[in-house]
């Protein structure tokens, strides 16, 4: 018997219980399409999450007092710290070190109040470190932070908030009821999933210590060192002169953090794959649910098909030429479902997700095609490899 | 005399086990000659069902001896038996067994497939086996889209198609009203005319009156030969 006799029973066989294999294709596609669409959510939290951090740079470092051990005494983060750090005789590796303070403050235009995510003071420097540009206006200068001039950058999220439909560059906004005027507006830098990068304000140091905070403790000092490659040596020279600095002997824990972007990204990476593995096994539980319903589905039918194995054999059918219609019928509704899962995968990670736009992980795809193809095609092949081994009036019989 | 086709010798079908098994056929002996028109008659429960699916190499006895054309079919394997059902013998059975949602067309063509015969000439023997029986105008109906009649019209063409040297059927006509049990019983009177072995069960005396030969089944064995 040739193998496009058996091929033509496998489609007519597909063709003749139209609602078996609808159900079958359906159940394949959903568990497919699942699996890439929550692996592709995870995956795109995470890489929105990655790709905010590596907006940083590579090549920065932040420094954040840390509180003291039981006996001794913290010192806070200065601005002397910050221009100490600066110094290129004793830190040749440190392109510019900026003190950041920051405040909890909220805005106001024209009657509209808002609550600024993050109001940072700090130099012009820090722009450049943390690859911040502006869209509209002007960032401000080293002369304004000399002279403490009430002057301020904000992001797109509060511009949008403030001044909707308007410009805000020269217009005068209330923070905590001092008035400031707005010279720029920073480019979008967009939503990392957690927090949104563009709900901040920045104004000169000098002027956000002078009205708002006070000359105590920074909250940060950012250090961009010379180059990706000299990072280690300008987290050396750091922990030198801010050790001399804060009197910390050697072996004592010292009352500052130091963290490179490439540790917070290594810390946030591991939040977000936690959150891909969650998302991965409510994935796979999809993926067995599916499996489930074919098998159910096959399993209803096959009273009937055992029957039909027992015509086949009656009339002479061979067990290669039966196994082989079965289990091509299997494949083929296993590659449909699959195929159209895909598809509807694909389609599925054009929208976005709860405020995540999904990345496809090629490998879930694979993988989801393969299981599903495997789940259809063991339980479409199992039964017929059994009825095809009963003698013909057994499988005729069977109920 | 003839040579015999078939030669069963003490053939015993043993349902289940030990309490509970079922003595269906009890040392069962019959030979039937080349070109023989036989009819099995018996009570309800008797075993003639039973023998005629050892006849017809779908199922196999528990002991005894079945020789077809001389040879022994325990001798046979899965390959074997299978040829036998696809060339040797046509089966009708009594509740059709045609495969559902498949033209009646496809449903004849099945053992022509099955033996290898490709596409056109298939077509041709198809519908001929059709004709035969009277339904070339039904070539293209479902199962569902025929009367029971119909539908062992359908399923002797299937038997009759391969042009196989035997014919077994199992109450042929006991679904069938008058009408169609006399178009049924036409169909198998020309099988035997065209030279085929022609084994039937049947309750009814009148069927079995087509018959040149009726043996009666009791609890297992044959009890009685009525020559016709
Ligand atoms: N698969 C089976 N399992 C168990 N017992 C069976 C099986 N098939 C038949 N039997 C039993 O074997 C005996 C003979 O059955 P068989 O079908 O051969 O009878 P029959 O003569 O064809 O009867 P009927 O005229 O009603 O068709 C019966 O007692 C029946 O209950
Ligand atoms: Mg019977």
């Amino acid at each position: 018997m040739r193998f496009t006799e058996v091929l033509a029973f496998a489609v007519r066989g597909v063709a003749a219980n139209k609602l078996r294999s609808a159900l079958t294709t359906l159940g394949i596609l959903i568990g497919v399409a699942s699996v890439i669409l929550l692996i592709a959510v995870g995956n795109g939290a995470s890489a929105a999450v990655q790709q905010s951090i590596a907006g940083l740079g590579t090549n920065v470092l932040t420094i954040s007092p840390q509180r003291a051990q039981p006996g001794t005494s913290a010192k806070p983060l200065t601005t002397a710290d910050a221009t100490a750090l600066a110094d290129p005789a004793e830190a040749p590796a440190v392109k510019s070190a900026s003190p950041v303070a920051s405040a909890s403050a909220t805005a106001s235009h024209a009657g509209v109040s808002y609550s600024i995510g993050q109001f940072l003071g700090t130099d012009p420097a820090y722009f450049g470190t943390t690859n911040s540009a502006v869209a509209r206006g002007a960032l401000f200068s080293a002369d304004d932070l000399a002279h403490a001039r009430k002057v301020v950058v904000i992001g797109a999220t509060v511009a949008t908030q403030l001044f909707p439909g308007s410009d805000p560059v020269g217009e005068s906004i209330l923070v905590n009821n001092i008035p400031f005027t707005v010279v720029g507006v920073l480019a979008a830098k967009g939503s990392s999933g957690l927090q949104d990068a563009d709900d901040t304000a920045i104004a000169p140091l000098s002027t956000v210590q002078n009205a708002l905070t006070g000359y105590g403790s920074l909250s940060q000092i950012v250090v961009q060192a010379t180059s990706a490659d000299t990072l280690t040596a300008a987290t050396a020279q750091v922990a030198t002169i801010l050790d001399g600095r804060h009197r910390i002997g050697f072996g004592q824990t010292a009352d500052y953090r130091l963290l490179s972007q490439e540790q917070l990204l290594t810390a946030r990476t591991a939040t977000t794959d936690t959150f891909t593995v969650l998302l991965a096994s409510v994935a796979a539980i999809s993926l067995l649910v599916g499996g489930i319903g074919v098998t159910n589905i096959m399993l209803v039918t096959v009273t009937e098909r055992i029957r039909e194995i027992g015509i086949r054999k009656a009339v002479g059918a061979r067990r290669p030429a039966i196994l082989g219609q079965f289990l091509l019928e299997a494949t083929m509704l296993s590659l449909f479902g699959g195929a159209l899962g895909v598809a509807a995968g694909f389609i599925g990670t054009r929208f976005t997700i709860a405020g995540i736009k999904p990345v496809i992980v090629p490998s879930s795809v694979l993988l989801a095609f393969a299981v599903s193809a495997l789940i259809g095609l063991f339980f479409g092949s199992y039964p017929a490899h059994r009825a095809a081994r009963l003698r013909p009036i057994e499988a005729l019989r069977h109920e | 005399m003839t040579a015999p086709v078939i030669e069963v010798r003490a053939l015993r079908k043993t349902y289940g086990s030990g309490d509970t098994a079922v003595h269906a056929l009890r040392g069962l002996d019959l030979t039937v000659r080349r070109g023989e028109y036989l009819a099995i008659m018996g009570a309800s429960g008797s075993g003639k069902s039973t023998l005629l699916n050892v006849l017809g190499c779908l199922d196999v006895p528990t002991s005894g001896h079945y020789l077809l054309d001389g040879i022994d079919t325990a001798d046979f394997g899965e390959a074997q038996l299978s040829l036998m059902r696809n060339r040797k013998i046509g089966f009708v059975f009594q509740s059709f067994n045609l495969i559902p949602r498949t033209s009646a067309l496809a449903n004849v063509e099945l053992p022509l497939v099955y033996a290898g015969i490709r596409r056109a000439e298939r077509r041709a023997r198809a519908n001929a086996a059709l004709r035969l029986v009277g339904l070339a105008d039904r070539a293209h109906h479902r199962p569902n889209e025929l009367s029971g009649g119909q539908q062992q019209r359908v399923a002797i063409a299937r038997a009759l198609v391969t042009g196989p040297a035997i014919v077994l059927a199992d109450e042929p006509t006991g679904n069938l009203d008058t009408r169609s049990s006399q178009d049924v019983m036409a169909i198998l009177d020309g099988l035997h005319a065209g030279g085929r072995t022609v084994v039937l069960i049947t309750h009814e005396d009148d069927v079995a009156a087509h018959a040149n030969r009726v043996v009666r089944v009791v609890d297992g064995q044959i009890a009685q030969e009525v020559r016709a």
